[in-house]
């Protein structure tokens, strides 16, 4: 992976934008970009959705497979979580084995998800100790125009509560289709999503750019449900370098639970439909 | 509090904000730049730091300054089910994401087109192997000489059902799924801001909550911090192999 190039002239740039609660593109520092899915980008799998933020686009679709269960878990279905960061979304990205940005992407997006309890592991069992249903989601980013993380989070989500229950043969050796109308079982209610704040010059700012990434000094993913209609975190990771200050955590806390509330609706009708 | 939750006691008889017995040792593999263990209860960690050396691949070399590079790993016979040697995803993030802790305070401008090696290895694991090895490696920077602007010290906070505990054990961190069940919060602070360098969070757990699992990871850090000061305090001294 070759590194982003920023002349240090558009980097002092940013960040004196960043200074006077100012973005290069016009957005405020705590806008997000505007936030478009579409459904069934293919329909052979479970679920395939395209989620953008601005320029940023990542797929994202479900396969159900026949597998054994672990043997520390005998009674339930098994999940796992990819991210292919394609050359194709970035001239950062290489082919090849995948790097640690896309071992970081689906790792914390395959916590997220399992950490939660938001697929019903239990009730995508077949027989127990010999047979269970395999999730898989997998994520592909084609335009990387930054916050891989929460785009591709988010599409994760969609594709999970979107995706359906797979139909087997006879004797449950091979997954002949999709059902039309049954969706995979889900807890509902303890759907999260994540929001990524980066450090930039004096700012806090949400939703960054390529370029604004760049500049970062820190970045906090913050993971938030909904308990009793207040945001509670259900999950949490900090990238790069820098330090964060007990100001700036407060004044994240509170971007990201007023951010939460603004947000949560319109994304649980995404998730659901 | 009106309702405690069912977490009241600890198997091992610690109060919640004890973290467990801790020994520190630098200088334990003589041929490296710099060395150092770190144990907190059954979690053993050790940590070798080798450079400032020539970076290669060239293309990789900055000339402004010299770069960490942390790999992290556990011993194949660390825990109770075999570790297939080599890297995983788990371990690859950990190595990142204890890179980024100590790129933080660590100074390399003076060293460039350099890099500097950090080697984590668990030899044996009861859960917090990744802040055992971060507070080993910092110690072991230290040992090095490496020019730092403080030290950092690592502790796993959590909420157990509604309890808030210090220095997660196995069964703690992965094996309580009652009622609220168990959040892990990885937290690394730096010694004299006490800025926070590397945090991960996974479970539910409140806001104010979480301002007190800061608080209360402070306060471990500073114990830690003795710990750690006290070992670089006796290297050379006649109880290191």
């Amino acid at each position: 992976m070759s590194k982003f190039v920023m002349p240090n002239l558009q980097k002092e740039k940013i960040e004196s934008y960043a200074n006077k609660g100012k973005r290069l593109d016009g957005r405020k520092v705590d806008e997000f970009r505007d936030i478009k899915v579409k459904f069934d980008v293919s329909k052979n799998s479970a679920s395939a959705v395209e989620v953008t933020y601005g320029k940023t686009k990542v797929f994202a679709g479900v396969h159900l497979a026949l597998a054994t269960p672990y043997p520390d878990s005998p009674d339930q279905g098994t999940f796992m979580t990819s991210a292919e960061l394609h050359p194709m979304a970035s001239q950062q990205f290489d082919t090849g084995r995948p790097g640690i940005n896309s071992v970081e992407l689906a790792r914390v997006i395959d916590r997220g998800i399992r950490e939660s309890g938001f697929i019903d592991m239990k009730a995508l069992c077949i027989k127990e100790g010999e047979k269970v249903y395999q999730v898989f989601v997998d994520i592909f980013a084609v335009n990387d125009d930054g916050n891989l993380m929460d785009v591709a989070g988010l599409a994760a989500l969609i594709a999970l509560g979107r995706a359906r229950m797979p139909i087997a043969n006879e004797d449950n050796s091979k997954i002949v289709g999709y059902s039309e109308t049954e969706g995979i079982p889900l807890n509902k209610d303890v759907l999260s999503f994540s929001m990524t704040f980066h450090k930039i010059g004096d700012s806090i700012v949400a939703d960054v750019s390529k370029e604004e990434e760049a500049v970062s000094k820190f970045r906090l993913t913050i993971a938030m449900g909904d308990n009793e209609g207040k945001a509670r975190i259900t999950a949490m990771q900090k990238g790069l370098a820098g330090t964060i200050s007990s100001k700036d955590m407060e004044t994240i806390l509170s971007l990201a639970e007023s951010k939460w509330a603004e947000m949560f609706p319109k994304i649980r009708e995404d998730v659901f439909g | 509090m009106a309702d405690k939750g069912i977490y009241t006691k600890r198997e091992d008889g610690r109060a919640f904000t004890d973290v467990r017995p801790m020994t520190a040792k630098v200088g334990i593999v003589p041929s490296a730049d710099g060395s150092a263990s770190f144990s907190t209860g059954k979690t053993k960690a050790i940590a070798v730091v080798r450079g400032p050396r020539t970076l290669h691949p060239q293309h990789m070399q900055n000339a402004q300054t010299g770069i960490l590079r942390v790999s992290y790993g556990m011993m194949p016979f660390s825990c109770g089910d075999r570790i297939r040697p080599g890297p995983n995803r788990r371990s690859e993030e950990i190595g990142k994401v204890t890179e980024w802790a100590l790129s933080s305070v660590v100074d390399l401008s003076g060293f460039p087109n350099t890099v500097v090696d950090v080697f984590v290895q668990i030899p044996q694991a009861d859960a917090g192997t990744r802040v055992a090895g971060i507070n080993a490696a910092a110690l072991a920077l230290a040992h090095a000489g490496i020019p730092m602007k403080e030290m950092v010290s690592a502790i796993g906070v959590g909420k157990i059902d509604k309890t808030l505990v210090v220095d997660l054990d196995k069964f703690e961190d992965s094996e309580f799924h009652d009622a609220e069940g168990s959040t892990d919060i990885p937290i690394v602070l730096t010694s004299r801001t006490k800025e926070i360098a590397l945090l991960q969070l996974d479970g539910k757990i409140s806001v104010q909550e979480f301002k007190d699992v800061i608080e209360l990871g402070k306060v471990a850090c500073d114990d830690i911090l003795k710990v750690q000061m006290d070992a670089l305090k006796n290297a050379g001294g006649k109880d290191n192999e």
